[in-house]
């Protein structure tokens, strides 16, 4: 079948013309061939590294393929669904994820410190986690419903929405997952046209308001910020991560260590090294041109998702898939800026290559959305 | 509402928003990943070589390895100082399943004592569990064996062979050779600690202390690769450490250990010289102590024993204590007399058992109760006459009295290569007007012509002023030190004599005057040590001395059964042999033992006896390989 197609168009050209699609992988499955790639690649890349980092174990990294066909299944799943359907039941998911975040907040489960999972007596889990992709959804379903760009009192409405469970997460507390799904809800208002002088006050607004916000921190929280300013203040206690990262990147210099040979990494320097922090033992052991590989890869699986949102059909879609994307950036470039010390120490992993399968399934399930958004279409689609 | 809003929907218009806002997102994007980029490249380019530095310096961590301390030998060899190997049982806790199994299986191989098991359960609680942690010191050989066959069985328990100072001797030449001990926390502070990154112990008293940079050795350090724990992974660099040179005394053990058994019951002390080089052949202090106890930290108990008991075995006597010299500075006294022309070879004296200072009613009793009649300069030596040295010490005058006692060697340390000595007094004007705050008066010089009052000196200095009429003026300094050998080579370095300003005479045959009286002192039927005398086969010069403990009133008569051990008068005895051509020095001092001619004197005869009928050797250089 696949090679009646590769006559006359690359079978990675997904997409001849504007509303059809080629290849058997978006007809059939619903996926998208490049974007597929990418994650895979990511994924493989993941699994190298943490086989490394985990001082190759490889039952370490049997545990995260299981994660990984987990997310990919997801992905699968989620693909499968057209995005009306989406657009239709997001109401209900908002609602939903806003009433277990109330739930987790007064019974839910404590670990590390904080309260985020919710019991089901099956399966464990964060309602945090669904907030992550319903967000994006219901800015964009409340966008979609009227003209663009949106009117003031909608923007107010969509302010509320947004920082009613971002609260609720941030009190668990959860500062990574606040600020992931905050900003997949400004990414949505962003792509939906809000005006450049009302970003302009905003972000003014914040300017002047950090500090008054400096008061509702936790500790654990303030002591992150203040770490980040003065990494070297406490270099055994809160300080010694940055620290330690810090000297294995710059240790690995242009060309790294090597795989397996990184010593930070290997000699337990490096805390969270499977987790968080396994962006430095990439840096340690692959150096600046692994990270220019890395950096390509995740760049190209950007791009993609943006082009996928611009061409993708009717309002809620665009904005859910390019929310979606600009998510997925934001993974990647505080894990990065935490890492590396630019950013002060938030909890946010990097996508496909940190071990952990909450996160992961849900990363992969709004890929999965992304897919649909491009695969299902239809010939007088109004979204 | 809802219908005439989607009305008002403008598709077109919408996607195109969209499509501007997503390249805006790009380049926005794109800057951001640019600017990790750039902190990535400054950190991995431009500040590589630091953090390289740093991760290097978290890798690896330099452990020292301590140097072998030297050993110490007398002159013939024999050892005095060594390493012993001691074997102990060392545990990683983390490797044990089960500690208290382990512990009671292992009791059943090795013994083990609740205070064992006590003190390594505390210690397990303060080591790194991968740390191995000492259960059991000083394993005898047996236990070792037993161990070794049941080794299978207890994978992580090891055996551990350290070097431990011993003291094959006992307390034989103890108060020379000194000890090492634990470092402690003052040490700790002062010593350098790189080169004592790896030791635990250092020299505390002795020559361990004088000469601890020698024995010390250098350190050697590894290079450990270790986690971030600290577990050491694997050595990946070693500087071996240079171990200590080896340190031949002068001491002679068998003269020391004749020393030692002549003093018989008597605290007090003898210290032999070979007058030509200064070498010290041997050093007693009694009683003596134990040193081995203190290498790893005598017990409480144990040495508050040593510092209550009033026989003083931890004071080091031929060093530091500072006995009144008696008569046995008479030959010095005669020496100045004669080298200022106060007195000549012939002059006279008439001792009627006393002597008294012009307009002073005090009298200044002589030992010899009737008096010794007529004496001259060799008579008032042989016989210890008083009033002879009382008139002449009155002549002299006590600053120039001082200042040649000093020149013998009173009243300033001699500069002994053995760490703790002490100076003893000569007294001057100067020195009672600073410490006394008094004037001198002339009757505190008559005493001191007899070395009695404010003067004293030690049983070093004593031998050192024999040492040096012996040689005919010539001081040479105390050591004893005789050869450094490097472990490595094993070639001896051998010490040269360090020969002090000569006290030069006039005529060169008033120190015949004084040695031949000296000789009398033995060798006449009149001297005051007549009683060694039977039998020698050489000739002996000497001295006695008799110091007061306390004072008699003007009338009473000293009956020593009268008076309490404790106030009983010290016995001394200078002397060097052979007389013509002398070979050893000594003084003795037996402490309340009474008269130095009939105590002392027959204490350095034996001592004379062991060295000049037997036959020592000093190692020879040119032997070794």
């Amino acid at each position: 079948m696949a090679r009646q197609f590769s006559n006359n168009t690359p079978w990675f050209h997904w997409q001849g013309e504007r509303g059809e699609n080629h290849h058997f992988l978006a007809r059939l499955l619903h996926l998208d061939g490049q974007l597929l790639l990418g994650l895979c690649l990511l994924a493989g890349v993941g699994l190298v590294v943490l086989y490394s980092a985990g001082g190759q174990d490889m039952d370490l990294v049997l545990r995260q393929l299981v994660h990984l066909i987990l997310g990919f299944s997801a992905m699968g799943l989620f693909a499968q669904i057209p995005p009306q359907r989406f657009e239709r039941i997001t109401p209900w998911v908002y609602v939903l994820g806003v009433l277990l975040l109330c739930v987790v907040l007064f019974k839910g489960d404590i670990g590390k410190g904080a309260r985020r999972w919710l019991d089901l007596g099956v399966v464990r889990f964060q309602p945090s986690e669904i907030m992550k992709v319903a967000m994006p959804m219901t800015i964009a379903w409340l966008l979609a419903s009227n003209p663009l760009p949106p009117r003031p009192w909608r923007l107010l409405l969509a302010a509320v929405m947004i920082l009613l469970p971002v609260a609720l997460i941030a009190k668990q507390p959860d500062l990574g997952t606040a600020l992931l799904v905050s900003s997949s809800g400004i990414f949505a208002l962003f792509l939906g046209g809000i005006s450049w002088w009302l970003i302009g006050t905003l972000t003014t607004i914040l300017m002047v308001f950090a500090p008054v916000a400096w008061h509702f921190l936790h500790d654990y929280q303030r002591a992150r910020v203040m770490m980040f300013l003065n990494p070297e203040s406490d270099p055994l206690g809160a300080g010694y991560h940055i620290i330690q990262s810090k000297i294995a990147i710059g240790s690995g210099g242009v060309y790294g260590k090597g795989l397996f040979n990184g010593t930070q990494a290997h000699l337990d320097f490096i805390p969270e090294r499977s987790t968080d922090f396994i962006f430095a033992v990439f840096a340690e052991e692959f150096g600046l041109i692994g990270e220019c590989f890395l950096m390509t890869l995740y760049l190209s699986i950007i791009a993609r998702g943006l082009y996928l949102a611009a061409q993708a059909q009717g309002t809620f879609a665009r904005l859910l898939a390019g929310s979606i994307t600009l998510t997925f950036f934001v993974y990647v470039f505080v894990n990065l800026g935490m890492v590396s010390g630019l950013l002060p120490v938030v909890g946010v992993p990097l996508p496909l290559i940190s071990y952990g399968g909450t996160s992961l399934v849900t990363l992969m399930a709004a890929f999965g959305i992304l897919m649909s958004i491009s695969t299902h279409r239809t010939q007088n689609g109004s979204g | 509402m809802i219908d005439i809003t989607r009305v008002l929907k403008d598709p077109i218009r919408e996607a195109r928003i969209l499509r501007v806002r997503a390249i805006v997102a790009f380049v926005g994007i794109v800057c951001l990943l640019l600017a990790v980029m750039v902190r990535l490249f400054y950190l991995q380019v431009m500040k590589h070589e630091h953090f390289q530095t740093l991760s290097q310096d978290n890798r690896v961590k330099i452990v020292p390895v301590p140097p072998t301390r030297g050993l110490i030998y007398d002159r013939n060899g024999v050892p005095l100082a060594e390493n012993q190997i001691s074997f102990s049982l060392e545990v990683i806790p983390e490797q044990v399943g089960n500690l208290t199994k382990t512990l009671d299986d292992l009791s059943k191989v090795v013994d083990l004592t609740a205070i064992d098991r006590q003190r390594f359960l505390r210690l397990v609680r303060q080591h790194r569990s991968f740390d191995p942690v000492p259960l059991r010191f000083h394993l005898s050989e047996e236990e070792v064996a037993r161990f070794a066959v049941n080794r299978p069985r207890f994978p992580a328990v090891d055996i551990q062979a350290r070097l431990s100072r011993s003291y094959p001797l006992g307390p034989l030449a103890a108060h020379a050779i000194g000890y090492v001990g634990r470092i402690n926390e003052w040490e700790l502070q002062n010593l350098d600690s790189a080169s004592y990154a790896g030791s635990s112990h250092v020299g505390k008293t002795g020559v361990e202390h004088y000469y601890e940079e020698l024995l010390h050795g250098k350190v050697g350090y590894e290079q450990v690769e270790t986690n971030a724990q600290g577990r050491a992974l694997r050595v990946l660099e070693r500087t071996p450490p240079v171990a200590g040179d080896d340190l031949y005394l002068t001491l002679d053990v068998r003269l020391q250990a004749a020393a030692e058994s002549a003093l018989g019951e008597f605290n007090g002390s003898v210290v032999v010289l070979e007058p030509r080089t200064g070498a010290v052949l041997a050093l007693v202090s009694k009683p003596g102590y134990d040193p081995n106890p203190f290498v790893n930290g005598i017990a409480p108990k144990s040495y508050q024993q040593l510092q209550q008991d009033q026989n003083r075995p931890l004071f080091n006597r031929a060093l530091r204590g500072q006995y009144p010299p008696g008569s046995t500075v008479k030959p010095v006294v005669a020496l100045a007399g004669l080298q200022y022309g106060l007195i000549s070879p012939s002059k006279v004296v008439y001792c009627p058992g006393w002597y008294r200072l012009g307009g002073e009613e005090h009298k200044y009793r002589c030992w010899k109760h009737g008096g010794h009649g007529t004496v001259d300069v060799h008579r008032a030596i042989v016989e210890s006459c008083d009033v002879f040295f009382y008139d002449l010490a009155a002549n002299i005058g006590i600053d120039r009295l001082a200042d040649y006692l000093t020149r013998f060697g009173f009243g300033k340390k001699t500069g002994i290569d053995i760490s703790g000595e002490l100076g003893g007094l000569v007294p001057t004007r100067e020195w009672k007007r600073d410490n006394r705050n008094q004037t001198w008066y002339p009757g505190e010089t008559i005493i001191t012509g007899i070395g009695q009052g404010f003067m004293s000196a030690t049983p070093l200095q004593l031998a050192y002023a024999a040492a040096t009429i012996a040689n005919r003026g010539q001081p040479v300094r105390p050591r004893i030190l005789h050869a450094i050998a490097q472990p490595a080579t094993k070639v001896l370095q051998i010490q040269d004599p360090q020969r002090e300003d000569p006290v030069a005479l006039d005529k060169p045959e008033y120190w015949d005057v004084v040695t031949e009286a000296m000789t009398d002192v033995v060798h006449s039927t009149t001297g005051t040590a007549k009683h060694i005398a039977p039998g020698l086969t050489y000739h002996i010069a000497g001295k006695t001395g008799t110091a007061q403990v306390f004072g008699l009133g003007q009338e009473e008569k000293y009956v020593s059964e009268n008076i309490p051990l404790a106030l009983r008068d010290h016995a001394l005895f200078m002397a060097f042999a052979p007389a013509e051509a002398p070979t050893m020095a000594l003084a003795v001092i037996a402490e309340h033992a009474g008269h130095g001619g009939s105590m002392a004197a027959p204490v350095a005869r034996q001592v004379f006896d062991t060295y000049l009928k037997g036959s020592t050797v000093l190692p020879n250089p040119s032997t070794q390989p």
